[in-house]
């Protein structure tokens, strides 16, 4: 059976996928376009692993059909920075050392670059209700929220400068 | 302790499941168990390349918890080489030393100092070299950064010397470790090598790993524990989109596709009859019946004086049972396996904590000469014990084999949650006795345990969930539940009994720390019960019962220290907190892991709503020992995660299971902790110890957890909870039952 084509625009590019219109976003976004940054960890919008910004909003991959995407700018983890050249939130997440299997990183990230874009300056329980939905099991969250507090600071300084 | 080497033939285990059940722990005996590695050429421990980067053949592997960071900083340190040019290449059963299993806290303590000395070893090799090249004594040699230079100036790198080339030479005892004093790495802050890949999309987890021409798996469980598969329609799959195929082995049923999401909706859509079980589960309200019900093996663990007479002489005896639930590891990224069978050799790359144990099972799986099966570790989601990680490379290598086509198989949630093996419930009766003098003069501990480990051991097939699907035997050996059952403390007349279960409700195996949380939850409140009973400050108590022990004396000293704490007895009757709407208390508990390594005393504090009986957890402080510190900040990392975690499971944790199986399958049915539940501040104090070994450090403080925070609600509200989770509604039902 073929498969039809759909244009996805992730991280500033258009790109062509062969697949069902009801595939997540997140089975497209690493097996079609490898982009590895979103993880699956369970697919049933409860943990946050999977999350990516779409049109600068927060969305969980694993339950987003890419039918219906068309147009809309999809951000992933490796469309903010790379490891060279990190994203202030990365940077603030690698010098809080806020991580440590890394496997949540993505959804925390994400989420706290949407956050910081709606609110610059959040105090410690609007950072905890932002990333409430956002599941650790090593327990990293002290280091996030420091994490956090730092990105906002970083992208302050940038702004003025 | 001695243990019986009796073996158990044929025992029952959940349902219908036939486990051959061994006392004697033989598992990992083949591992190193000591400092001194295995005599070994320095080339399969360590290459060093014509740029001068340093390649280590490290069979320990990262499991979230920075030990890649770690046992590069040991390396770098002995061999004088710069941080950045050490890289680890990590259970690779075909390029690595094996250096046994990453489990028990045992990657620093165990496999670290072998790491350091063939590195010692190579730096020795490669002075000699230097020395000979620029005809200067090697005693007169400096090396730093990977350079040797002699004292009129000339140089040469190790590069040089050995660039791409072989040591040809076996690790002996001839080099000296440095002495701690001249550390230039070890012991300060190290910036962990794994996370600016983990937060920017770029690390190679095992998750995003692809072959060419890689199918798609999914594997369909029994709909009960035990039931037998009667049909599967393959038509029922057979119109689905990707080129679906379904393969069964016994009860174990797979389908494959060319794309994961059709693979997912095969799984979802194939038709199969099972044959019910002959027996159920129990009814969870059964657990505890059940438990004391099921026939054990008892080893008397450890016996000193007469506990009887000390108990009937006693001026004052308690008696109390604690009991912990199922608990399940909750990795946030189910397993994941990538295999392919290929000309009859496997390859499986797999998150897995023993890539050679495991690769000896799977081999019995798949009917392959061990020799033929290869182990590639790669990083999974973070890893607290023996999750999923086995079982799916074994899923993984059937489908392979079925269709000779590399398959990755990612578990769902439900797999996960469902069928990973889970820390067994645990039972502890206790009976305590008090001298006049409000010493502790008697102590009679009875734990009731299934054994904490099913790891891929033996080369058994039914070490692996394919295996038992298929019928195959698991081989059990009795371990972990006995972990931390006797204390540190000094009592003269004392017992420790451990019943061994011949079988688990659920398939058990190791959760971090095995049985040592659960132990300690009923030691540490115990003796806190004994303290009350004794009017006695907590701390003073049990420093009353170490005498002699500086370590143990130092650390409660320090966490008395730093978390402010004002010596009383418990519970807090200070009025003021009693009639307000909130009520505050603190806990203490102190343990050594597994009695001998590393240590940690623990204040939690706690604040209980008096209305809804809802706990919070404000403030954790903690003061820590694990002998010779490597990299500070990641050992707070790892104490800060054990204490989260570890709340998590004090709080909230639980497997439900109905007569069929588990029935919490995702975060809703198994929650836990979140940001709003999260302390404000867990307040670390470290002390280090340079002149002593490294202990391992990814458990200690776990073990504290849930008896530091059943005192603290004792402290607060004056009732004992003995049953892991505390839930609001154990302490609304306790305080009414107080009042009553
Ligand atoms: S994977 Fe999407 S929310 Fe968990
Ligand atoms: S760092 Fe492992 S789940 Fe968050």
């Amino acid at each position: 059976m073929a498969l039809k084509e759909v244009e996805l625009l992730v991280n500033g590019e258009r790109r062509q996928i062969a697949a069902e219109g009801d595939t997540p976003l997140l089975y497209a976004l690493r097996n079609d376009l490898k982009y590895n940054g979103a993880k699956f960890g369970c697919g049933l919008a409860q943990c946050g692993a999977c999350t990516v910004l779409i049109d600068g909003q927060p969305v969980r991959s694993c339950v987003t059909p890419i039918a219906g995407l068309a147009g809309r700018q999809i951000t992933t983890l490796e469309g903010l920075g790379t490891r060279e050249k990190p994203h202030p939130v990365q940077r603030a997440f690698i010098e809080l050392q806020a991580a440590q299997c890394g496997y949540c990183s993505n959804g925390m990230i994400m989420a706290t670059v949407a956050l910081l874009a709606a609110n610059p300056k959040p105090g410690d329980a609007e950072i905890r209700s932002a990333l409430e939905g956002h599941l650790c099991r090593c327990g990293t969250h002290l280091r996030i929220i420091r994490a956090v507090r730092r990105a906002a600071t970083l992208l302050a300084q940038e702004k003025q400068s | 302790m001695t243990m019986s080497l009796s073996r158990r033939d044929f025992l029952k285990a959940g349902a219908g499941l036939i486990v051959e059940f061994q006392l004697a722990p033989y598992a990992y005996s083949q591992t190193p168990q000591t400092g001194a590695p295995p005599a070994r050429p320095i080339d399969a421990w360590l290459a060093i390349d014509a740029e001068g980067q340093v390649t280590v053949f490290c069979g320990k592997v990262e499991l979230g918890t920075g030990i890649e960071t770690a046992m590069a900083q040991l390396v770098a340190e002995e061999l004088d080489v710069a941080f950045p040019s050490v890289h680890l290449v990590m259970g690779d059963t075909a390029r690595s030393v094996n250096q046994g299993p990453t489990v028990g806290s045992k990657t620093l303590q165990q496999g670290g100092p072998q790491l350091r000395r063939a590195a010692a070893e190579a730096r020795l090799t490669l002075l000699a070299m230097a020395a000979e090249k620029l005809a200067v004594a090697a005693e007169q040699l400096r090396v730093a950064d990977g350079v040797v230079s002699a004292p009129n100036g000339s140089q040469v790198s190790y590069a040089q010397l050995v660039g791409g080339k072989r040591f040809a030479r076996t690790v002996g005892d001839t080099a000296r470790l440095k002495s701690p004093a001249d550390f230039r790495i070890v012991g300060r802050e190290q910036a962990r090598v794994d996370i600016p890949g983990k937060v920017t999309g770029s690390h190679n987890y095992l998750h995003d790993f692809r072959l060419a021409g890689m199918l798609h798996g999914r594997v369909i469980r029994p709909n009960a524990i035990g039931a037998k598969l009667k049909a599967v329609d393959e038509a029922s799959v057979n119109s689905l989109p990707g080129n679906v195929r379904v393969v069964v082995k016994g009860n174990f049923v797979g389908v494959v596709a060319e794309r994961e999401e059709q693979a997912i909706a095969a799984a979802a859509a194939l038709k199969i009859v099972w044959t019910p079980p002959a027996s159920g589960l129990p009814a969870m309200s059964e657990l505890e019946a059940t438990m004391r019900r099921t026939s054990a093996e008892t080893q008397q663990m450890t016996a000193a004086g007469d506990v009887d007479a000390a108990l009937k002489s006693a001026a004052r005896t308690l008696t109390a049972s604690y009991r912990t639930p199922y608990q399940s590891h909750g990795s946030i990224g189910p397993s994941c396996a990538v295999a392919e069978v290929k000309d009859g050799r496997l390859t499986v790359w797999s998150a897995t904590q023993g890539s050679w144990m495991l690769a000896g099972n799977l081999a019995t799986l798949l009917g392959l000469p061990p020799a033929a099966v290869r182990v590639i570790w790669m990083e999974g989601s973070g890893c607290y014990g023996h999750n999923g990680a086995d079982d799916v490379a074994a899923d993984a290598a059937l489908l392979s084999q079925a269709l000779s086509r590399p398959v990755r198989v990612q578990w769902m949630r439900s797999d996960e949650h469902g069928w990973d093996p889970k820390g067994p419930a645990m039972i502890v009766d206790l009976r305590g006795g008090l001298a006049a003098d409000q010493r502790i003069v008697a102590w009679d501990y009875q734990v009731i345990t299934p054994t904490h480990s099913s790891r891929p051991a033996g080369g058994a097939g039914g070490n692996l969930l394919a295996g038992l699907l298929q019928g195959m035997a698991p081989r059990l050996a009795m371990t972990g539940g006995n972990r931390n059952a006797p204390t540190n403390y000094q009592i003269p007349n004392h017992r420790v009994t451990v019943h061994w279960l011949k079988e688990s409700v659920l398939r058990a195996s190791a959760l971090r720390g095995l049985g040592a949380p659960q132990n300690t939850f009923a030691n540490e409140s115990f003796i806190d019960e004994l303290a009350a009973a004794a009017g006695a400050d907590p701390i003073a108590f049990r420093l009353k019962h170490l005498a002699g022990d500086s370590r143990a004396i130092d650390l409660l000293a320090k966490v008395r220290e730093i978390s402010g704490w004002t010596p009383r007895p418990s519970p807090s009757t200070s009025p003021r907190k009693v009639s307000g709407p909130v009520l505050r208390g603190r806990g203490v508990a102190f343990a050594r892991y597994e009695n001998e390594f590393a240590s940690a005393a623990v204040v939690v504090e706690v604040a209980v709503d008096r209305k809804s009986g809802m706990i919070s957890v404000p403030k954790v402080h903690v003061a820590h020992d694990c002998g010779l510190i490597v990299n500070p900040d990641g050992l707070k990392n790892q104490i800060e995660g054990n204490i989260i975690q570890t709340l998590s499971r004090a709080l909230k944790e639980q497997v439900t299971f109905d007569r069929n199986g588990v029935t919490s399958v995702d975060w809703v049915s198994y929650p836990i902790l979140r940001f709003s539940e999260i302390p404000e501040d867990i307040n670390i104090a470290l002390l280090n110890h340079p002149e002593d070994v490294m202990y391992g450090a990814g458990e200690a403080t776990a073990v504290t957890v849930f008896a530091a925070v059943a005192n603290a609600l004792f402290d607060a509200t004056g009732v004992r909870l003995r049953s892991v989770p505390f839930t609001a509604a154990d302490v609304l039902r306790e305080l009414a039952h107080r009042k009553a």
